[in-house]
């Protein structure tokens, strides 16, 4: 299992756009992502699932956990990583 | 066959089958099924047809609006594959039973709620948009595919309780023949739309009106307020040598539009156009508009996530102004209050809206936001006769902040480096009777009035205008209309400005007249009304409308006024 933890630097946070590329980062891999709000402490939930990120609610600043599992866990992490880290900018 | 009768709101006839909008909410109904894996099978098609609904409005959004706008829809496709909602669903089916819709409707609803209890107000507002996706799949499930405006697939009638901005945002307007809605009055959105596209409508025909088969054949007549659902032969005969004939008559009018409107004793009336986006420019002019009247600027903002920023509204404004050349385009800043909600901007909700916190008023407590409206029009003034109004003035006050605010505009776009027009006419929509009674204590700080005979007359009769209920009192021929709009004109003529009417009044033929008598300067209308309103007003002499004026003012009812011009007219 990986584990990851990044600050969202995005202005609008996981919402809209950033929210949708978020998901379809975490789908394009074979590994079940599940990711929770650090920063609100909130409960776990699929990182594939558009509806469930929206409720982690999570805003600028905010730091998000992830963690992977199955055979490409470490690169979806590092693919998620790397699109929270250059502001959605892929 | 039925006859329905309702209330003309623009002109011309349609035949055609019904296209049904339905707006109301499906509600699904709960039963405990004996096989689990055909409701399964039902949701999974219910699902994959409204994948291709979203691909469609999609794509339409994304040529027509927005990267941006499009994306929300992408959003709404996503919540058709999200995992942890399908999951949810097919363990109610499987482990409790249930059937398809229930099933569906409580995963849609927990996190539709769940949004709904988010401090975020954007997330607050995507419960909506959940509801809206779980709603479509509905309609799906219960073999209402139709329902969808923007599903439209061959040419028909729209059949609607009602329509609102964005329910038409996303119409094919090309499939439309006609509109004929059960609720609203001759000023609803959908009579100034119809009137826009110089499609015929009908309004306020009740709630039979839904009750009308999907598939029905539909005669539309929009002069005399009347739908007919299943013709016989003869009524569909009488109909089509009926349209035939009208057909004919705009043809006469359409063929004289580009001519001027001089009354028979000389008068030069100018005719303009009242346009809701840049494309209605191009019509405007083929149905002989001088220039525009009224150019609303509300397409901008509604139905979208984030404001337009200036760039947006700089090229937005010149294609309208590039079409028009040097002839007058009279800008009317957003309009927009508690009716209306707009995620970027917290209008609240409000009991009256119409009564409240909007146009100018909410436009003047946020400078910022306002000032880039004002920027990107003074930008695209160079080169045209571009004139600005401020729409809902109750008091001088609003007007001379209102004209600060476009001073201070003008300062940073000219020290932001781009030309700006040297002399730009400014005036007010008098629309609240207050600016109406006090017109010659506005005259000196404006350059022109433009009467919303809409607004004037809802405020004036105390009657609300979407209410079919009092439908009857809002009539601006109302001689409480025509007196103000009277005083309005004689205030603005000592004072050396002139005076246009904006609202469906300066289009209509029985009130056309009247204001030609009052002395009106401009009569800015739908395009579609343009031909016919020219043949009128070159009809008259300026001497005898004004003595029917005069007569008009000395009424009790607008119903009288509209006997009298009718008599004047034989």
């Amino acid at each position: 299992m990986e584990q990851l933890r990044v600050r969202v630097v995005n202005e609008v946070g996981l919402h809209a756009r950033p929210a949708a590329m978020f998901v379809n980062a975490a789908k394009s891999g074979k590994s079940k992502v599940r990711v929770r709000n650090a920063t609100t402490e909130s409960k776990w939930v699929d990182a594939k699932s558009i509806l469930g990120v929206l409720t982690l609610g999570v805003e600028k600043d905010h730091e998000i956990e992830l963690t992977a599992e199955g055979p490409d866990e470490a690169e979806v992490l590092a693919k998620i990583g790397d699109l929270i880290r250059s502001d959605f900018a892929a | 066959m039925l006859k329905l009768k309702g209330i003309p709101a623009s002109s011309g006839m349609a035949a055609g089958p019904a296209f049904t909008y339905a707006q109301q909410e499906v509600k699904p109904e709960r039963r405990v099924v004996a096989d689990p894996a055909a409701e399964w099978r039902r949701l999974e098609a219910a699902l994959e047809a409204a994948r291709g609904q979203l691909a469609a409005i999609q794509a339409k959004a994304q040529a027509e609006t927005s990267e941006a706008e499009a994306a929300i829809f992408e959003a709404h496709a996503m919540f058709l594959d999200d995992p942890a909602l399908l999951e949810m669903v097919q363990t109610a089916i499987d482990e409790q039973h249930l059937n398809t819709e229930a099933a569906w409707w409580d995963g849609i609803g927990s996190y539709a709620a769940e949004m709904e209890g988010m401090t975020d107000e954007y997330l607050r507002a995507r419960a909506a948009d959940i509801r809206d996706v779980g709603q479509r799949v509905l309609r799906l499930l219960a073999g209402q595919a139709e329902g969808d405006l923007a599903a439209l697939g061959q040419p028909a009638i729209v059949v609607a309780r009602d329509l609102t901005p964005s329910d038409t945002v996303r119409l094919d307007k090309k499939l439309v023949l006609g509109f004929c809605t059960a609720e609203g009055g001759p000023t609803s959105h959908t009579a100034i739309l119809a009137k826009a596209l110089a499609l015929p409508a009908v309004v306020g025909l009740g709630a039979d009106l839904l009750k009308v088969p999907g598939d029905a054949l539909l005669l539309l007549d929009g002069d005399r307020g009347e739908l007919i659902v299943d013709p016989d032969d003869t009524t569909r005969e009488d109909f089509s040598v009926r349209s035939g004939r009208a057909a004919h008559q705009a043809e006469i009018e359409l063929a004289a539009a580009h001519e001027p409107a001089i009354t028979v004793d000389g008068r030069r009336l100018e005719v303009v156009a009242n346009i809701g986006n840049p494309e209605d420019a191009a019509t405007a002019l083929r149905y002989g508009a001088e220039g525009v009247g009224l150019f609303r600027t509300e397409f901008l903002y509604l139905d979208r996530q984030t404001a337009p920023d200036e760039e947006e509204q700089v090229t937005a404004y010149n294609a309208a102004l590039d079409v028009m050349g040097e002839r007058p385009v009279v800008v009317r800043t957003l309009d927009v209050g508690g009716d209306k909600q707009l995620p970027y901007l917290d209008l609240g909700r409000e009991d009256n809206p119409f009564l409240g916190w909007r146009a100018i008023r909410m436009c003047l407590d946020k400078p910022d936001f306002f000032k880039i409206q004002l920027r990107a029009l003074l930008r695209a003034s160079p080169g045209h006769d571009l004139r600005i109004m401020f729409p809902m003035i109750a008091t001088v006050d609003e007007v001379q902040r209102a004209r600060s605010l476009l001073d201070a505009a003008r300062r940073e776009v000219i020290a932001a480096g781009h030309p700006v027009a040297g002399r730009i006419q400014t005036g007010i929509m008098v629309e609240i009777p207050a600016a109406a009674v006090l017109a010659d204590r506005f005259v000196p700080v404006v350059d022109f009035f433009s009467i919303g005979t809409n607004d004037l007359t809802q405020y004036t009769l105390a009657a609300e205008r979407t209410n079919p209920k009092v439908a009857h009192l809002g009539d601006p021929c109302h001689p409480a209309v025509l007196r103000q709009i009277q005083r309005v004109i004689e205030a603005a003529h000592r004072g050396g400005i002139w005076v246009g009417v904006c609202g469906e009044m300066a289009g209509d033929p029985e009130a056309a007249p009247v204001l030609l008598g009052l002395g009106l300067d401009e009569f800015s209308m739908a395009p579609g009304s343009i031909p016919r309103v020219k043949v009128i007003l070159r009809g008259w002499s300026f001497a005898d409308a004004a003595r029917l004026a005069a007569q008009a003012v000395d009424l009790d009812s607008a119903d009288e006024a509209r006997a009298l011009v009718r008599s004047w007219a034989k």
